[in-house]
């Protein structure tokens, strides 16, 4: 697929803030399912920092706005080119030792009850194949759900919950996957959202399981498929908060108030169907 | 059990001490009693002070200052600082091995799971190779001596090892009180110590800095408990004490806010942890870092002392591996012995520690400072019993060691002199070159019997004396 990639961060501020710092991972990961063209990252009144890729494989950014200002834009636009790996993230280059994303977050410890739900898998023929069957058994666990819970909530709150939307799901497959013993790690990144029509969000996120001979596999418990040529995939992470494709901290005592819009187009297909999506 | 005493052999007072002896044999008590408070009133005015973590009481408590010196011979001390900085190039060398391609780990001479699971262990820095491949330029070897050419490793100190103003202090004060110790003895200097950090600092400056690198000391603020040594030694190397606040990012490089307008930073020698650092890169609530700092570091914009990731080297856990380190990475053999040790998440060991308990010393893997520790021999059977509790609900948090027979060396207590136990902690500097001052910090258990010198723990400081040939 060719993908038409936009996102748009506002920050809206009661009294001028100074000095913010940026670190952004906005920039599509170099690997067999997708190549990005014409990628571009604009800060409003911003400039430019260090860029480097990390250990991780993804590209990092810095920007800093010196201010005084009351509005930030951070705009990202460009296109996606995208095929079908079936979750392999193949190719990919990376240093990091699959064992460093055994360790656990406070999002993703785990409790009795995800423990229990890790055990329940026992049929598995392989390690692949329990990763599928941990991430079934997530969706199954947990209905989508906006609205019900919050960034802060952990994988357990959300299973206890039975609900949740897709950085849920992911924690919670990231904790199953790690109680059995299978590095897990957390992926943001960007989801065309397809015929269907369910309500899913274009800023997307799902999980990555280590898997011996074919390495990191996507699995999107929230969809109950691995990633395709729908996905772009951005950074990773050992949670939500650690694979956050924008960190910044201002200086200020304005009261933030934070506008996103992200829209992701086919662009092959002349009536491709466009959706966007706004949160406040 | 007996104990190697330092200075006298029987009645024979050993050759390095022998006109110690004469000074301590000639010291009326009266005199001793005014010095001692003299000493202290020093102490007192030039601010030195030791704020004990979770013990309450006065923060601003000193740390007890015992006039009897502690004494290396030449030769001695030739040997351990081969030992010291043979020890130094190997952690350095693991370390850029765990953060590059992980060699000593494929060829399964250290368990993966203790250092890719280790909490020290950043992942943000993989791949980033420091300037000249150092990582901890400061590193503090906790030493103990069992006898007249036994030494011990206890422990490493790679992170951000406090104590060394202690070291200057100590010196400066005998000096100002004993001028006339110091023309009858011939003992080596250490206070070219904040001259030689200040180079190593600048050994490390990034590729990227124009001129004469500028350095500065990061702290918590006054806060924390080392925040006098924090600005003795900014003080003494002529560099800048700064805090989080007075740091900032822009473009590609860190700048320092001055009356003289923004200036750029090339090294930070910190004296924050960690997980503080920055709140892009770690804990996002951390009010005592520099946000961005991270990508600035990982770019070669700026260099850190001790590189973030570095404290993957000194935990109790890696310890045991150390000598292995010296054999993988240096092709030699260890002219330092660690204490034997025993890790409990191995069975054997467990039940081996476990029926041992009252002769053995007990740690936390993560644990500093002497808390959270047994000497199995000089606690009571209850204290033993719930310390077994706690180790049998966490045994992959413990390790175990003999309990040594610490040597001791003749202190000044109530009723005149008498022998208390000591360590050593020598600061090793790892720049372009290893060097160290010769002695380091002598710690003394101040109570009669005690194995443990922490400052926190009752214990008190020496000044150290390596003689000249």
């Amino acid at each position: 697929m060719k993908l038409g990639i936009l996102h748009e961060t506002v920050y809206r501020y009661d009294h001028p803030i100074r000095n913010f710092v940026q670190s952004l991972r906005l920039t599509p990961s170099v690997f067999e399912g997708q190549k990005a063209h014409d990628w571009r990252i604009e800060v409003s009144g911003g400039v430019k920092g260090p860029s480097f890729r990390d250990g991780a494989g993804d590209w990092i950014e810095g920007w800093a706005v010196r201010g005084p200002a009351q509005e930030v834009i951070v705009k990202i636009a460009g296109r996606v080119e995208t095929r079908d790996t079936a979750g392999v993230l193949r190719g990919h280059r990376e240093m990091i030792h699959p064992m460093a994303y055994l360790r656990d977050t406070g999002t993703t410890r785990a409790d009795d009850r995800l423990r229990q739900l890790a055990d329940s898998v026992t049929e598995a023929a392989d390690n692949l194949d329990l990763a599928h069957r941990l991430s079934a058994a997530v969706g199954e666990a947990i209905a989508y759900r906006p609205g019900v819970t919050r960034t802060q909530t952990t994988a357990a709150e959300a299973l206890k919950l039975g609900q949740g939307v897709c950085q849920d799901h992911t924690h919670a497959l990231i904790a199953l996957a790690r109680i059995r013993g299978l590095p897990g790690r957390y992926v943001s990144g960007y989801l065309h959202v397809t015929e269907d029509g369910q309500s899913q969000e274009a800023a997307h996120a799902w999980a990555e399981i280590h898997v011996e001979r074919l390495g990191w596999v996507g699995f999107d418990a929230a969809n109950a498929c691995c990633p395709d040529e729908r996905y772009v995939r951005l950074a990773s992470g050992l949670d939500a908060a650690d694979a956050a494709p924008i960190r910044g901290i201002a200086i200020g005592r304005g009261v933030e108030k934070l506008d996103v819009a992200v829209r992701v187009e086919d662009i092959e297909t002349l009536q491709g169907q466009s959706q966007s999506q706004t949160q406040s | 059990m007996t104990y190697y005493n330092e200075m006298y052999e029987g009645k024979r007072v050993r050759d390095p001490y022998a006109r110690l002896s004469d000074w301590v044999d000639t010291m009326p008590d009266d005199f001793r009693q005014m010095k001692q408070a003299e000493a202290e009133a020093l102490f007192r005015r030039i601010g030195i002070t030791f704020a004990v973590y979770g013990e309450g009481g006065d923060p601003d408590r000193l740390i007890p200052f015992d006039m009897m010196p502690r004494v290396f011979e030449q030769n001695e001390w030739r040997k351990l600082e081969r030992g010291i900085k043979q020890r130094a190039r190997a952690l350095n060398a693991f370390l850029r091995d765990v953060y590059g391609r992980g060699e000593i780990i494929r060829a399964g001479r250290i368990p993966a799971k203790l250092v890719y699971q280790n909490d020290a262990y950043e992942k943000a820095v993989v791949g980033v190779i420091p300037p000249r491949g150092v990582y901890s330029h400061i590193i503090g070897i906790d030493l103990v001596r069992t006898a007249k050419d036994e030494f011990f490793v206890l422990e490493d100190n790679c992170r951000t090892p406090s104590g060394v103003s202690y070291m200057l202090e100590n010196r400066e004060i005998m000096m100002r009180m004993f001028p006339q110790l110091f023309r009858g003895n011939r003992i080596e200097p250490v206070d070219q110590y904040p001259d030689l950090l200040r180079r190593t600092l600048e050994s490390v400056a990034p590729q990227k800095c124009e001129g004469r690198p500028t350095c500065v000391i990061l702290t918590p603020g006054h806060f924390n408990s080392a925040y006098y040594e924090h600005s003795f030694l900014a003080n003494l190397m002529g560099v800048e004490l700064v805090e989080g606040a007075d740091l900032f990012v822009d473009g590609e490089f860190v700048y320092a806010r001055t009356t003289q307008g923004p200036k750029r930073i090339d090294v930070i020698y910190r004296r924050i942890d960690d997980p503080f650092l920055d709140p892009l890169c770690f804990r996002p609530d951390s009010l005592l870092g520099v946000p961005g700092l991270m990508d600035v570091y990982r770019s070669g914009g700026v260099s850190i002392c001790s590189a973030p990731g570095a404290g993957v080297a000194d935990d109790k856990a890696i310890y045991t591996f150390v000598p292995e380190m010296v054999r993988f990475y240096l092709g030699e053999e260890p002219i330092l012995n660690n204490v034997q040790t025993w890790t409990l998440w191995k069975d054997d060991d467990y039940r081996y520690v476990m029926e041992n308990l009252p002769d053995l010393v007990v740690k936390e893997v993560h644990g500093s400072g002497g808390y959270g520790m047994l000497v199995g021999p000089k606690s009571t059977s209850d204290e033993i019993e719930a310390f077994r509790a706690k180790i049998a609900a966490d045994p992959s948090n413990y390790i175990a060691q003999p309990t040594l027979s610490l040597s001791t060396c003749p202190t000044f207590v109530e009723e005149g002199i008498a022998p208390r136990h000591v360590d050593l902690r020598p600061y090793c500097l790892c720049g372009d070159r290893i060097e160290l001052v010769p002695g380091g910090l002598t710690r003394v258990a101040l109570r009669e019997g005690s194995l443990v010198v922490n400052s926190s723990q009752g214990g008190g400081v020496k000044d150290t004396w390596v003689l000249s040939e």
